[in-house]
């Protein structure tokens, strides 16, 4: 165990007779960031509820940092924080009261502080005393983010973090993405969007039918590749490239 | 867990001031929650009042305990309807995936539910004092009435959380209040049963409304309340209980 953040084996997940997970393994090191590649209804979101102890795995074993989702969910939930698919901020409090709330219930000694220091860390010092309902997709993600930062927990998860974001916000994103793996958080984030992996993650999984059909570093998924043709250029895979590559290659089997 | 346990008040209070914050910020639930049972009242008091009889001088006096109830019923399906929506929101993903019991958003909402309630209780007898409503009751009786009309609103605010908890759309959400504003019309809210039809009288004369508008009307105006005021008490109790764990069951399922 020792190093890993997030520890998973033989993860199994079925809503009624739909088989959604069938049997995940993953590990995750402490301090990195980890990208969890899926197409649409892959089930990435189903993992990060099932890590985050909002949902009840079928199967299998899920230790993260140290406690066990099924059996000490409290002291996952002391160790991690969520930052939904979609943005969980409460839209009739404004984005002050928003940060000032998070950080009463995880009880820090200053909220007002906390929540100053927040808001000019993502620009929404202008914004911080409107209703959070008035704020731009943008700004609310970047209050999502916000919130999840509090009270420092050791590991992060983003669902989806820079979906319907603008290149430049999605920029940002990443930027305060980087800066917290720099600080010894672990980032566990799920994507569609090959580029965020391969720009952020130290390591990339893809998840596709229900299993981990790929885990490694950018260079280690560029090695499953069949190795560039001579051709009149030479064309360096993207990942994108990759990630078709492996789950056609699957499906022609 | 310890930590858990330790906060658990501390959390509730955000919760609670977290609700607090929604409700004082749509000010016209509170008026839309009074405003019905308001122009109830004028028009029981001004229109039909001449042709009742309750064998009582000041039908502002007999009417107003039914119109309390009737006010409560309607407010506490916006417990329900903030409930469903908070389940909607991803905002209580959060909250569940934070170290905080998870019982203390609920207990928030009731709480709630209950200043809310208490809030256009205050309103309707203020009316109603314009109106020409005079109590002789004294402070104990009036610590009686209070108590019974919380009891009476934590009871249906339960009833509202296993429908917030439970219901497929907004409309399933605060549809079941319906019924509930309707209760008091079938009970000696508004008129004496006697004049019913047998069966209705039956009903009428056994169903909880009729027990806590007497029990509050007989502390209103300092009759002895008898054992209107116990089986009153026993109907807000048993409510409350089963409605409780029905609610606890619902929302464990559901988180
Ligand atoms: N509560 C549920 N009941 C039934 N089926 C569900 C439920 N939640 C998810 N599913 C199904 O499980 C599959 C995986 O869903 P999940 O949300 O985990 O996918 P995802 O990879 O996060 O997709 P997306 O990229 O669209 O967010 C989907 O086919 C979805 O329809
Ligand atoms: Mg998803």
């Amino acid at each position: 165990m020792g190093n890993a953040a997030i520890s998973v084996k033989g993860l199994k997940k079925s809503y009624k007779d739909k088989e959604v997970l069938k049997s995940v393994e993953l590990e995750v090191e402490k301090g990195s960031i980890f990208a969890l590649l899926g197409s649409n209804g892959a089930g990435k979101t189903t993992i990060v509820r099932i890590l985050s102890t909002l949902l009840k795995q079928d199967g299998g074993t899920a230790i993260v940092n140290g406690f066990d989702v099924a059996s000490k969910p409290e002291g996952v939930r002391q160790s991690i924080s969520l930052t939904g698919q979609f943005a969980a901020v409460d839209e009739i409090l404004t984005g002050r009261e928003n940060l000032i709330m998070i950080a009463k219930l995880r009880h820090l000694a200053n909220p007002r502080q906390v929540a100053d220091d927040l808001l000019k860390r993502f620009g929404l010092t202008d914004a911080a005393d409107r209703r959070a309902s008035t704020y731009s997709g943008g700004m609310r993600r970047r209050l999502d983010i916000a919130m999840s930062l509090i009270g420092k927990p050791q590991l992060i998860f983003l669902d989806e973090p820079t979906t319907g974001l603008d290149p430049e916000v999605r920029i940002e994103a990443w930027k305060v993405v980087k800066e917290l793996a720099d600080g010894g958080t672990t980032v566990f984030l799920t994507t569609q969007y090959l580029d965020e992996a391969e720009q952020l993650a130290d390591r990339i999984a893809i998840l596709h039918e229900g299993i981990i059909i790929a885990n490694g570093t950018l260079d280690d998924l560029k090695k499953l590749f069949p190795p560039a043709k001579v051709e009149y250029v030479e064309k360096q895979p993207s990942l994108e490239d990759i990630f078709l590559a492996i789950i056609g290659k699957k499906e022609d089997k | 867990m310890e930590t858990v346990k330790k906060h658990f008040f501390s959390d509730m209070g955000v919760m609670l001031g977290r609700s607090m914050r929604h409700i004082m910020r749509s000010m016209d639930t509170i008026i839309t929650v009074c405003f019905t049972p308001i122009a109830m009242m004028l028009l029981f008091v001004y229109v039909f009042g001449g042709a009742i009889q309750t064998g009582t001088d000041n039908y502002v006096n007999y009417l107003l305990p039914g119109i309390l109830l009737i006010a409560i019923a309607s407010g506490i399906s916006y417990t329900a309807y903030r409930l469903f929506l908070d389940k909607q929101r991803g905002i209580i993903e959060r909250f569940h995936s934070m170290p905080i019991a998870r019982s203390a958003v609920l207990w928030g909402h009731v709480l709630t539910s209950v200043v809310s309630n208490v809030i256009s209780v205050v309103i309707i007898i203020l009316v109603a004092l314009i109106m020409g409503f005079r109590s002789s009751a004294d402070v104990l009786s009036w610590l009686a009435v209070v108590g019974i009309l919380v009891l009476f609103t934590l009871a249906l605010t339960w009833v509202a959380a296993i429908v917030g908890l439970t219901a497929k759309s907004v409309e399933g959400a605060t549809a079941f209040s319906y019924p509930l504003i309707f209760l008091p019309f079938i009970s000696s809210a508004f008129v004496p049963t006697d004049s019913m039809p047998t069966v209705v009288r039956a009903f009428a004369e056994n169903q909880p409304v009729t027990s806590i508008v007497e029990a509050i009307r007989a502390l209103l105006s300092k009759q002895p309340v008898g054992s209107e005021i116990w089986i009153a008490l026993a109907w807000c109790f048993g409510i409350l209980i089963v409605s409780y764990l029905f609610a606890m069951r619902a929302f464990k399922r559901k988180v």
